[in-house]
């Protein structure tokens, strides 16, 4: 049950989407952009997110599209990830965001939950962006100054960042990272359902390693200095491993709920030797 | 609290019904369609006792807004009879409390309609959805292991996936 | 569902045991068809128009003054017909202690506290005007762990003790500490018995409160008629002690309370606490005349209800070279959080049983319930059983390691048995206690034991742990149960009884009592799944694995009279003795009669029998019934001596586990128990009773546990964040069962609603602690608490 009252519309595209906000803001109503939802009702449900109104962006045809353009894929914002992880094309388009999205929450609730919408997220881990971010995906912003298209690295900076009004219609990733050899892992508190501890999404390019994580901060993140020092091949994977770990300021790292400061440091080693080991860095 | 009339499509009728826009699917099917099968477990997404099929997928209606579902089609666990999940639940002393019933029969239906020879990690992957606290699951797994069984057995033989065409 | 099913015959015999064609079966449930159509109405289902709802305001802090409360603006609300808060209701309320104020007054003492109630047209209004509240609290320093709160007591979270209203049978809280009860176990002389052991163990074990998690939230509707009649519609496990509860709390005369139990969504103790019933009350008494709904959200059952309770515990037990336990010296620091409420009890259940079923001659045991500034706890499946199994089990498991001795065989060695005396000096008889030596044969065999080694296959071992188990119920001295059997004009009968229907099948296992005593089909038995305290015999409380026990005797003497009642009347139409008439088959014959006409349905001696003249003889067949527990004592306050409960179900379990040693992630291949039942009354319920606690048990130990804030209040309450077995986790369960009667019982059977999970996290533990070779004395056994130990122990990677 949500104690508050809000307006619900549905965008059947881009420009009413946009008209739409317009309006609600001239009319000083605070306004969402409304995909799959999920996050959208269970804040609300406990006061901890209020708006005038929502303007729910799954009709928009841009938004549902999956085709791949010239070897690059474009993913709608408002496919489910279940869309996502069933698609046929997945399994050779993009099979790291087809796995890393698979693990997010359970089968029946990512029949709900959206790309854009766990993109766009207020919880903490937002797993789908962790492909993005080692892929150098391309982000299609619609808002009220037109479309743009953004490199993932300027537009999300630990949480998207998108102006009044924007919303991500679309998000383009190019043949040579999406196909590239790659390594995904979640590790849990316990059992197969639940927020990460760690998790990491990684690709090897051109014998070099991009890594990014969710869970050991209040954010998810790549990190090149991280990265760096992951791929000085010279080096034992025991230091590497060491000194990219110490790029991390240590009061950055969660320690809540899910796993003490100490054990998640822990976990990341071990998912970061995985990591190097599974995609033939060690 | 402005209301607002809206048309719900659920077990083949059209309810017109007036609704919060901020009314989840789940209250509505409760409160004002007498529709009590789907239950209120956390209210949260993670329980997946209010699961209900909308479009042939199962859908947690306490994360769906009421609205979200005009044009589509709904189901309740009222709306499924003498289906063989139902029966296989019955034999196999799938339920307790029978709480969180209805959430995986309904579950457990959708993934049924998509397929009935699937594997075990499929069937676990759609399960993991929904929580049980009085039985070990074991029950259900030899529910939808019977339900599959007998799903197979009652298909024409041509239409059978791996039968040898004659 | 019967393959993992097995039955010893040993005790067929003694249990002078004869064909039974109901009793023994898998007969189906009697709530099969309501459940598997979302048919099966529970507390919430209910709901109309007229009705008002109530939305509930809970403190923030743990520990704290109100300095304030401003209700104006909530009241002032869309909708908003009544604001309560804790002035309204100056009454104590809580049972067996009346500590706690309705609503807080003055002072909040957990994260989670009622502190007040919105009562509006509808939830969404009432949820909203609970921000609208304005209250002013002054934070207060808190105290989180129980054995802290022992020693320091400070703060002194109820300074006031002395006056609270308690039953001192069930409560014993010493004023001027944070102790809310003490029972004492005082048997031999354990001090001048350590010379004597060749070698003594210690070990301390500590886990933190949890959640029941049965899928459907407390929920209650209220309604207080013009006359001042109150009705209630509870989803509780206990609705016939409500009415003295409301006495207790608002002066009301019980008479006046008529409470209505539906379909209940799990239990497992969480509903055993009348809590929310008498918010929904308080809230009820402001708007006259109308139904109130009060519905906890998940996080308000995690936060504001009483949960699982939490333990630091001590244990000291010495034993002779040749492996003869000889002493034991436990002491238990409960975290029963703010509040007493059940949490006492569970303390003196697990107190009177710490030993576990061993023979000790010498034991001194100290169970202290501590207040702390954690939510209250109550009865939780197993009930201060799977808590003092796991601290005895964990000593007794390094004890055969110093022995060198295999722990199988140790506990074998140690077993008691008839003759033998509980730590409460309670001796045990053939009938009250189980065959523990049967239930560790027939385990050695299940799960192919041999000692403890582990097998080491690279980076995994494979690993067995096991426990041995009893539990009897801490039922009150006069613990009853009531049963009326009704004969239809049909020839059908249908049973009432007050026991309620949260999953475990008691209705369908009454109905089989009834079945096999008319010797009909149990499709011709109707029972009341429903309970209303107004036209149902009294049951005490659907909890304590208690409901086959009491109500089945009930029903067995109900269903007896009513037969009674029958031959009466049947004697007269076919002139003969009535002790000669047969009841079978839906019929009422005289034993010698060859002639079928002299068959009577005994649907027509429903209300007498009437002749074709019309001319009626006998009278309206009812048959009713009742039984008392009798011979359970009251502990002495020194010694603890007593006899806490009528029988002990033991039992035998075990688990083996796969277990990673780079990423100390492990996973139950399978679980095993061995139980004995006094009897398999219905295979399959028998069996979902016993795999579901296994299942509920291993999740427990494995992940579950509430994680508190700096200041105690609980960071994890939705499921999201606080993991539980989902489908998938549950490894293979094999379960057999022995059956050594309990005399007492019906058809001898012994309880079993709690004993697959009592031993599974003393099982889990061993099984760990013998894989990585390190002490795992605490729950939850997550990856991250064995990473933990092994980089205490110094030797990490």
């Amino acid at each position: 049950m949500i104690p508050i009252d809000f307006q619900y519309v549905a965008a059947q595209s881009v420009a009413e989407a946009i008209r739409q906000y317009h309006q609600f803001s001239t009319s000083d109503m605070s306004t969402r952009y409304y995909s799959g939802g999920t996050e959208i009702i269970t804040l609300a449900r406990l006061h901890q997110l209020t708006m005038d109104a929502v303007i729910d962006i799954k009709p928009i045809p841009a938004a549902q599209v999956c085709s791949i353009v010239e070897e690059k894929l474009f993913l709608g914002a408002a496919l489910t990830l279940s869309q996502i992880t069933s698609h046929p094309m997945m399994s050779r388009a993009f099979p790291l965001l087809q796995v890393a999205v698979n693990e997010i929450a359970d089968r029946t609730a990512r029949n709900k939950i959206t790309l854009g919408g766990n993109l766009c997220g207020d919880i903490i881990y937002r797993e789908a962006v962790l492909p993005l971010l080692v892929c150098d995906s391309m982000v299609r912003i619609a808002g009220p100054n037109g479309a743009k298209e953004e490199s993932i690295h300027r537009i999300f900076r630990r949480t998207m960042q998108l102006k009044p009004g924007e919303f991500i219609v679309q998000i383009a990733t190019d043949k040579i990272y999406r196909c590239a050899p790659f390594f995904h892992v979640k590790r849990r508190k316990m059992g197969k359902v639940g927020y990460p501890i760690v998790s990491a999404a990684a690709i090897r390019l051109q014998d070099n390693i991009h890594i990014a994580l969710s869970g050991v901060c209040s954010f998810p993140f790549r990190s090149r200095t991280m990265e760096d020092w992951l791929n000085q091949k010279h080096l034992p994977v025991h230091q590497r491993i060491e000194e990219a770990i110490q790029i991390i300021p240590p009061e950055l790292i969660l320690n809540d709920y899910e796993a003490s400061r100490e054990y998640r440091r822990f976990v990341l080693r071990t998912v970061l030797e995985e990591t190097l080991h599974q995609l033939g860095s060690a | 609290m402005t209301k607002h009339e809206v048309t719900l499509h659920i077990n083949g009728e059209d309810r017109t019904l007036v609704i919060r826009h901020a009314d989840t699917l789940l209250d509505v099917l409760r409160l004002q369609c007498g529709l009590t099968g789907a239950k209120p477990g956390c209210e949260n997404g993670d329980c997946g006792a209010c699961t209900v099929i909308v479009n042939q997928l199962p859908y947690k209606s306490c994360i769906m807004l009421a609205i979200e579902a005009t044009g589509h089609t709904i189901m309740t666990i009222e709306g499924l009879k003498h289906s063989p999940i139902q029966r296989a639940f019955a034999k196999c002393y799938a339920f307790q409390c029978g709480y969180c019933t209805p959430g995986f029969i309904m579950n457990a239906h959708a993934m049924l309609l998509h397929d009935t020879s699937i594997d075990e990690p499929t069937i676990q992957e759609w399960l993991e959805s929904n929580i049980c606290r009085c039985t070990s699951y074991e029950e259900i797994a030899s529910a939808i292991r019977m339900a599959m069984s007998t799903m197979n057995a009652n298909l024409p033989d041509n239409s059978k996936p791996n039968s040898p065409s004659t | 569902m019967t393959e993992n099913c097995s039955f010893a015959t040993d005790h067929m015999e003694a249990c002078g045991h004869r064909a039974t064609h109901v009793i023994g079966h898998s007969v189906g449930r009697k709530d099969t068809q309501d459940k598997v159509t979302g048919h099966a109405k529970y507390t919430d289902d209910f709901s109309d128009n007229t009705m008002l709802h109530a939305a509930l305001l809970t403190s923030p802090h743990a520990h704290a003054r109100i300095l304030s409360q401003d209700t104006a603006r909530a009241f002032a609300a869309e909708g908003v017909r009544a604001v309560i808060t804790g002035k309204d209701y100056p009454n104590k309320t809580g049972s067996p202690l009346a500590d706690r104020h309705v609503l807080a007054i003055d002072r909040v003492r957990y994260a989670g506290e009622p502190v007040a109630i919105v009562v509006a047209d509808s939830l969404a209004q009432a949820e909203a005007a609970t921000k609208l509240i304005d209250i002013q609290y002054q934070p207060l320093p808190t105290i989180q762990s129980p054995k802290l709160s022992y020693y320091s007591n400070t703060p002194l979270l109820h300074p006031n003790l002395n006056p609270y209203v308690g039953d001192s049978a069930e409560v014993n809280p010493i004023p001027g500490t944070n102790i809310a009860t003490h029972v004492p176990i005082r048997k031999g002389n354990p001090q001048a018995m350590w010379a004597v052991c060749d070698e003594i163990v210690e070990c301390e074990v500590s886990f933190p409160q949890a959640h029941h998690a049965a899928m459907e939230t407390h929920v209650v509707i209220a309604e207080v008629a013009p006359n001042g009649d109150i009705d209630i519609t509870t989803s509780s496990q206990s609705p016939y002690s409500i009415p003295s509860l409301m006495q207790a709390t608002f002066g009301i005369h019980p008479a006046k309370v008529r409470v209505h139990t539906p379909y209940v969504g799990g239990g497992f103790g969480g509903k055993s606490s009348p809590y929310i019933e008498p918010l929904a009350v308080a809230a009820a008494l402001k708007v006259s005349g109308r139904k109130v709904k009060l519905r906890c959200t998940r996080e308000q059952v995690m936060t504001c209800l009483p949960g699982h309770i939490g333990l630091e515990a001590k244990v000291r037990l010495g034993a002779t070279r040749d492996g003869q336990f000889v002493a034991a010296h436990i002491t238990y620091w409960f975290d029963g959080g703010a509040y007493a409420d059940r949490g006492v009890i569970v303390t003196r259940a697990a107190t009177q049983d710490c030993t576990g079923p061993y023979r000790i001659h010498h034991v001194h045991c100290d169970g202290f319930c501590m207040y702390t500034n954690h939510p209250p706890t109550t009865a939780y499946r197993g009930f201060g059983h799977p808590e003092q199994t796991l601290v005895i089990e964990r000593a007794i498991e390094k004890l055969a390691d110093k022995l060198s001795i295999n722990p199988l065989e140790l506990r074998r060695l140690n077993a008691i048995g008839p003759g033998d005396t509980t730590p409460t000096q309670a001796r045990l008889t053939r009938s009250s206690i189980g065959d523990v030596q049967g239930c560790l044969v027939r385990l050695k065999q299940m799960l192919d034991w041999n000692g403890t080694a582990t097998v080491k296959e690279g980076k995994t071992v494979i690993a067995k742990g096991i426990a041995c188990v009893w539990k009897t119920s801490s039922t009150p001295q006069d613990a009853s149960s009531g049963a009326i059997v009704r004969v239809n004009d049909d020839s059908t009968i249908t049973v009432l009884s007050g026991v309620v229907e949260i999953g475990q099948g008691t209705k369908t296992v009454l109905a089989q009592m009834v079945a096999e005593l008319f010797r009909i089909d149990i499709r011709h038995v109707n029972v009341v799944l429903e309970v209303d305290t107004k036209t149902h015999p009294e049951h005490w409380k659907t909890v304590a694995s208690r409901s086959t026990l009491l109500a089945g005797n009930a029903v067995v003497r109900a269903a007896q009279d009513a037969i009674r009642q029958l031959k009466k009347t049947a004697s007269f139409v076919l002139q003969c003795e009535a002790d000669d008439i047969h009841i079978a088959g839906g019929y009422a014959y005289c034993a010698d009669a060859h002639d079928t006409r002299a068959k009577i349905p005994i649907g027509a001696l429903a209300k007498g029998f009437t002749f074709q003249d019309g001319h009626t003889v006998g009278e309206m067949a009812i048959g009713h019934g009742s039984y008392t527990i009798e011979h359970v004592t009251k502990l002495d306050p020194t010694t603890g001596k007593g006899v806490p409960g009528p029988e002990w179900t033991v039992a035998a379990q075990g688990v083996e586990i796969e277990y990673q040693k780079d990423t100390y992630s492990y996973r139950v291949r399978r679980a095993v128990s061995v139980v004995d039942c006094g009897k398999v009354l219905h295979p399959d319920l028998a069996l979902g009773q016993i795999k579901g606690g296994m299942n509920m048990g291993l999740s427990l130990a494995s992940r579950e546990g509430y994680v508190y804030d700096d200041s105690g209040a609980v960071t994890n309450p939705q499921f999201r964040v606080y993991p539980i077995h989902r489908y998938g986790d549950h490894p293979t369960y094999d379960v057999a069962f022995l059956e050594t009667p309990d005399l007492e019982a019906p058809w001898g059977l012994r309880g079993i609603g709690e004993h697959g999970l009592i031993g599974m996290p003393a099982a889990l533990a061993n099984a760990l602690s013998n894989a990585t070779g390190m002490e795992v004395n605490q729950m939850p056994m997550t990856p991250e608490l064995l990473w933990r130990l092994q980089t205490n122990k110094g030797d990490g990677p």
